[in-house]
């Protein structure tokens, strides 16, 4: 199948649409909530929240000896939940940074979460239990449940986004200054902090433990590139790992033995390079392009300004002079010279050359700083 | 007539971890006053701010403005942060930061309106950057930066104003504006208090001084109290500055 034909099949094939829908609305969600991770720089804490539920989902299969995904779903929330408010209580509580314990979170949980999967395995009657799905997530196992379910969460975050939209970019931007205004930071923290760990614990079942902090970021690291305003970020990283979900879909879909999960990481993990490299104002193809005009601008500006302290001493500022007296002069080459004529900042009579009034103009305003060249 | 304090407080102890950062200050602020809070690094005097501010908690002690405790005097307070302790990189452009400083008012979920704009544009205009209203932060120079805040703490039409460092690192043309606004809002009656570095602009800009080591030193009028004994006492080693009485 190639991806001509899975574009036809989303169409008409049900579990192809299930999925892709289901990728989509996740690469959204993923999207709006990693622009408030990264800008909070907790990038790290998806990743350890993810890790910190796989043990979740393992006790709660040893307990009820289910194989129900939104069971065993609703333990990763728990132990999720506990692993990011526990990094929270130790950055709090105890000396030790945020990267510290987000790294002790993230081994000591999912150490654990191994410990009882491996348990799980060689237990008799338990095996093919498939929760090593969640390690890796596979996307076939969607259902169109879980896609409703995922629809209805991405909707509540939506609306609690809007709802408090003041209050999340006052704590992003300035939480001390949010706290002296009269806002209950913490709580204002723990609703984000929640939705974050809802987002991950909705995505396991697709992307999986291991990967699913990249869906985080990397739409929110690529919006960043593009933009300079928060709700055109968020809005942008929703449209990227959206994007992200469905193409990464059907790449998987039209070859065999690529699995879902990680063809999607990589999707967007190209939106963020072609954003870091090709983004208009922050992009390192047009700093450079911008580097090169810069530097042929100064050259012109030191030709015109010398040529300006020269015009100075004079009464009549169209006198001409002699195209010899800049022979001395550094910077200047003819083709400056040319450059300095196309723009009308100066003009050229054979031999000689004068300045116009507009070049006398811009040339005397060139260093003073108080004047705005917007 | 018995002097009005706009901040009162009593016997404020805060440490981290062990270390006590303020011991057992008592401290009155008289209304209508332009204070600097001067001393070595390592003072207390950003803690002093923090903790009246409630953004640190005290070991002990009371805080009072106006004689009521803070969470119920908050729309009477602005404060203008260090300007290192944001990250200026965020996507948001300057009259937006400055609109945030109106967010106090409307309370929890309210959006901000026509109304909000209007004060957050007035206060940029007070501080001389309207023109770089669409500006993203980033773009802005630190003393842009600086002024931008000034502008946000404006913006929340306080009575009592605290500013940490605002005059650090920042260029003369915004030291001036700055100084200027601190004294017209002195005129309107505000009181102002500033964390302050620079010793030989204390007797020029201020007209009260609280002199900070831990403990408080001294406080009072700068006519009558910034001298070298106080100095010498704060700082820990002879200071002499030439002060022009």
């Amino acid at each position: 199948m190639d991806l001509q034909e899975y574009f036809k099949l989303v169409f008409s094939d049900y579990t192809l649409r299930t999925i892709t829908i289901g990728t989509a609305i996740l690469g959204a969600i993923c999207g709006m909530l990693g622009s408030f991770a990264v800008l909070r720089k907790q990038s790290l804490l998806g990743d350890a929240i993810s890790h910190a539920s796989l043990p979740g989902i393992a006790i709660v299969f040893l307990i009820t000896g289910t194989k129900d995904t939104n069971v065993l779903l609703f333990g990763a929330l728990i132990s999720g939940l506990l692993g990011a408010f526990w990094i929270r209580g130790i950055v709090k509580n105890t000396h030790l940074k945020t990267d510290t314990a987000l790294g002790l979170i993230l081994s000591v949980f999912f150490g654990f979460g191994m410990l009882l999967l491996t348990f799980i395995q060689k237990m008799p009657n338990a095996n093919q239990s498939g929760l090593d799905k969640f390690l890796f997530g596979q996307a076939a196992t969607l259902l169109i449940e879980d896609v409703w379910f995922m629809a209805i969460v991405t909707t509540v975050c939506l609306a609690v986004l809007l709802l408090f939209w003041k209050e999340f970019k006052l704590l992003l931007f300035d939480a001390d200054y949010a706290k002296t205004l009269g806002f209950n930071i913490k709580f204002i923290d723990a609703l984000i902090t929640s939705f974050i760990v809802l987002a991950i614990v909705l995505g396991l079942q697709t992307v999986g433990v291991v990967l699913m902090s990249a869906m985080l970021l990397a739409p929110a690291a690529a919006a960043r590139q593009w933009t300079n305003s928060l709700s055109t970020m968020v809005i942008l990283a929703a449209v990227f790992g959206s994007l992200a979900g469905v193409i990464g879909t059907g790449i998987s879909a039209s070859q065999s033995n690529l699995s879902t999960g990680p063809v999607i990481v990589l999707v967007a993990a190209v939106f963020v390079v072609f954003s870091f490299v090709f983004s208009p104002s922050r992009g390192l193809l047009f700093r450079q392009i911008r580097f090169l005009k810069n530097r042929r601008d100064l050259k012109l500006h030191k030709t015109l300004s010398f040529m300006f302290d020269l015009v100075r001493t004079h009464e009549d500022k169209s006198h001409p002079h002699a195209v010899k007296i800049l022979n001395n002069f550094q910077g200047y080459t003819r083709g400056t010279l040319k450059k300095l004529e196309e723009k009308e900042y100066i003009k050229i009579h054979g031999r000689m050359w004068s300045m116009t009034e507009k070049g006398y103009q811009f040339a005397g305003n060139l260093y003073n700083q108080n004047i705005e060249n917007e | 007539m018995k002097t009005k304090y706009a901040v009162t407080i009593d016997d404020l102890t805060v440490a981290y971890n062990y270390k006590p950062v303020l011991w057992d200050i008592d401290l009155a602020i008289p209304e209508g006053v332009l204070m600097a809070i001067v001393g070595p690094n390592g003072a207390g005097k950003s803690t002093l701010i923090k903790s009246i501010l409630g953004i640190i908690n005290p070991i002990a002690g009371s805080i009072s403005i106006y004689g009521k405790p803070y969470e119920k005097q908050r729309k009477l307070v602005a404060y203008v942060p260090q300007k290192g302790s944001v990250d200026w990189d965020f996507p948001t452009t300057a009259l937006d930061v400055v609109m945030m400083g109106t967010y106090g008012s409307l309370g929890w979920i309210k959006r901000p309106g026509s109304a909000q704009k209007k004060t957050a544009l007035e206060a940029l205009e007070k501080v001389g950057m309207l023109p770089f209203k669409n500006r993203q932060i980033s773009q802005l120079s630190g003393g842009q930066q600086q002024r931008v805040f000034l502008a946000r703490a404006l913006a929340q039409n306080a009575s009592i104003y605290f500013m940490d460092e605002p005059f650090q690192g920042v260029d003369a043309t915004t030291e001036i504006t700055i100084i200027n606004i601190l004294k017209e809002l002195r005129k309107a009656g505000k009181t102002v208090i500033v964390v302050h570095h620079d010793l030989q602009t204390v007797p020029e800009y201020f007209d009260w001084v609280t002199f900070l080591n831990v403990k408080k030193i001294a406080t009072g009028p700068v006519k009558e109290i910034f001298n070298d004994d106080n100095l010498t006492k704060t700082y820990g080693i002879n200071y002499k500055v030439s002060v022009q009485q």
